[in-house]
C-alpha cells in the first residue's frame, strides 16, 4: 500500500498525531524541490518549514474525507512550489544576480554513500554540482516540471496535477527541459572546464515560477 | 572528466537528477513542528526577575518560567505540558519586543498566547487579571466576582497558581483581600514583592493598610470609594482621604463605587 495512504488516514484520525510522521515522510523532498527551484540553502530550509506549516494549517481546516482523498504528494509539492515562487521574487528583489558557484560549493550537496571510492564519488560531486547549476538556468516553468518528475520523482500525472498544468504541457517542457540540460552540460564540457565559475556564468532567469500559466 | 556522454545519456540524465535530492537539515523538522505547535522554543529576556525563560511556538508564548536551571525547566515544561522543548539563542524580534513592552506596563500590546488544553475558567480568569492596570492590586474575590463565580474565590487562586504565562498574564497583582501579599509561582511571596514594588506598588504600606482594618478609601470632596491601589484613590490627598473596612459602611457614609476599580466586586467574599 502507498505509505501516503496510511498518512492520510492518520492524520484524518488525528491531525496532531500524525503530523510529525508527514514531516518525516516529506520534509526532505520539500526541502530538495524548494533547493532545486531556488538554488540558496537557507531560503530553501525556510520554504520546506513554511510548507509544511502551511500543510498543517489547511489540514486543520479540512474534514476528514477531505484529507483521505488528498493525494498527500502532489499536494505538498503544490505548496512548496508556491512559496518557491513568492520567496523568488523577493529573493529577486534583494539580489539582482544570484552568483551560483560560491552557494554550490558551500555543501548543497548531500553526504557521499560509503560504496565507491573517492575518485568516482568526486566525479559524482562533479555531475550533481554541475547539475544543480544548470537546473537553475532553466527558466522557472520548465524548471519546476522537471524538479518534480525527475529529482522528486513525481508521475507525470502528478508533476501535471502538482503544476495545475495539463499532462501534455509537463511532457512537453521536461522534454524540453532535459534537452537544455543536456546542451548545457556539452558546452560546459566542451569548454573543458567541469567547475562552474559564478563570475562568467550568466544570471539565472530572474522571472517567477508561473506555475499555472501552461506554456505549450 | 565524463558527463553522461554514453549512448543511453537520456537515463543517466535522469539517473543523475535522482541523485540530486536531499536530507532536509534537521532544523526544517525542528522549526515546522515548532511552526504548528507541536514543539516549543525557550529563550531568556529581561524581567524584575532577572532574566525569564520565555517558551514560545507558532501559537503563541505557552510557557514562562525561571531560567536558571534549564535542565529542570525542559523537565518541568514537559511534565506540564507535554511537548518537546529546545532552547534558542533568542526569543523573534516581535514577540520580544512586545513581552518587553507589556512587561513595561503596556497592557495594550497583542500577544498571542497558546493557552490550548487550559479550561475556560481558568481562561477567564488570566484575562480579567490583564485588566489589572501596572502599580495596583486586586483581592482574588475581586477576580471572582468580575468573572461571575463570586464564591469560586478558592478556585481563582489556584487558577492563578497555574497561570501558565507569570508576568504577561500579571497574576501578581492579585492579593489577599487584607492586602497581604499572598503566593506566587515564579519564586514565592518574595518574587511576588519584587515585581509589585518595580512597578512602583509599596507592598508594605498596602500591607500596613490592610493590617489597620482598611480595605476601601473614599474621597470626601467626590463622594467615590476605591481599592486602595486605584490610581483614583491614590491622587486622594490626605486631608480628604476616608478609610472604610467595608462596601456596606462605605455606602451607608453616602460614598459611591468608582467605575474605574469597582470595589464593590467581591466586597462580599472579601468580608
Amino acid at each position: 500500500m502507498d505509505p501516503d495512504v496510511a498518512l492520510a488516514a492518520h492524520l484524518a484520525a488525528n491531525l496532531d498525531r500524525g503530523f510529525p510522521a508527514l514531516v518525516d515522510a516529506h520534509a526532505s523532498r520539500l526541502y530538495t524541490i524548494a533547493l532545486r527551484l531556488l538554488g540558496v540553502p537557507g531560503d530553501a530550509e525556510e520554504v520546506a518549514q513554511d510548507a509544511l506549516i502551511r500543510a498543517y494549517r489547511a489540514l486543520d481546516g479540512y474534514e476528514a474525507t477531505r484529507i483521505l482523498e488528498l493525494q498527500l504528494r502532489p499536494w505538498l509539492a503544490t505548496i512548496t512550489i508556491n512559496l518557491a515562487r513568492n520567496r523568488r521574487r523577493r529573493i529577486a528583489d534583494r539580489r539582482p544576480a544570484i552568483s551560483l558557484g560560491p552557494l554550490v560549493d558551500a555543501g548543497l550537496e548531500p553526504a557521499e554513500r560509503g560504496e565507491s571510492g573517492p575518485a568516482i564519488q568526486a566525479e559524482r560531486a562533479d555531475t550533481r554540482r554541475l547539475l544543480a547549476a544548470a537546473l537553475l538556468e532553466l527558466t522557472p516553468s520548465v524548471r519546476a516540471a522537471v524538479v518534480l518528475r525527475h529529482v522528486d520523482g513525481l508521475s507525470v500525472a502528478e508533476t501535471a496535477a502538482a503544476l495545475r498544468v495539463p499532462e501534455g504541457t509537463v511532457k512537453a517542457q521536461v522534454h524540453r527541459g532535459l534537452a537544455r540540460l543536456r546542451t548545457h552540460l556539452d558546452a560546459l564540457e566542451d569548454r573543458g572546464g567541469n567547475r562552474p565559475s559564478g563570475a562568467a556564468r550568466p544570471a539565472p532567469h530572474p522571472a517567477s515560477i508561473t506555475v499555472e500559466e501552461p506554456t505549450a | 572528466m565524463t558527463i553522461l556522454t554514453s549512448h543511453d545519456a537520456g537515463l543517466d540524465l535522469e539517473t543523475a537528477l535522482r541523485e540530486l535530492a536531499l536530507t532536509a537539515p534537521a532544523t526544517v523538522r525542528a522549526r515546522a513542528l515548532i511552526g504548528v505547535g507541536l514543539a516549543d522554543a525557550w529563550a531568556t529576556l529581561p524581567s524584575p526577575l532577572g532574566p525569564i525563560a520565555v517558551v514560545w511556538n507558532g501559537r503563541g508564548v505557552s510557557w514562562i518560567d525561571r531560567a536558571d536551571d534549564p535542565a529542570a525547566l525542559e523537565e518541568r515544561f514537559g511534565v506540564r505540558v507535554g511537548r518537546s522543548l529546545t532552547r534558542t539563542v533568542a526569543v523573534p524580534d516581535r514577540l520580544a519586543r512586545a513581552v518587553e513592552s507589556r512587561l513595561a506596563g503596556n497592557r495594550r500590546i497583542r500577544i498571542p498566547l497558546d493557552l490550548r488544553g487550559r479550561t475556560p475558567f481558568e481562561v477567564a480568569v488570566w484575562m480579567k487579571a490583564l485588566e489589572i492596570p501596572r502599580g495596583e492590586v486586586r483581592p482574588y474575590g475581586w477576580i471572582a466576582a468580575e468573572i461571575g463565580h463570586p464564591r469560586a474565590v478558592r478556585a481563582v487562586g489556584s487558577a492563578l497558581a497555574h497561570n501558565p504565562v507569570p508576568l504577561v498574564v500579571p497574576c501578581h497583582r492579585v492579593v489577599r483581600s487584607d492586602g497581604s501579599i499572598g503566593q506566587y509561582s515564579l519564586g514565592g511571596p518574595a518574587a511576588k514583592r519584587t515585581i509589585l514594588a518595580a512597578e512602583g506598588l509599596a507592598t508594605d504600606d498596602l500591607e500596613a493598610t490592610g493590617r489597620a482594618g482598611v480595605r476601601y478609601l473614599g474621597s470626601a470632596t467626590t463622594r467615590i470609594v476605591c481599592l486602595p491601589t486605584c490610581h483614583h484613590a491614590r491622587r486622594i490627598t490626605e486631608r480628604h482621604r476616608r478609610p472604610f473596612a467595608s462596601m456596606p459602611a462605605a455606602l451607608a457614609a453616602g460614598y459611591r463605587a468608582c467605575r474605574s476599580c469597582r470595589p464593590a466586586s467581591g466586597s462580599a467574599a472579601a468580608a
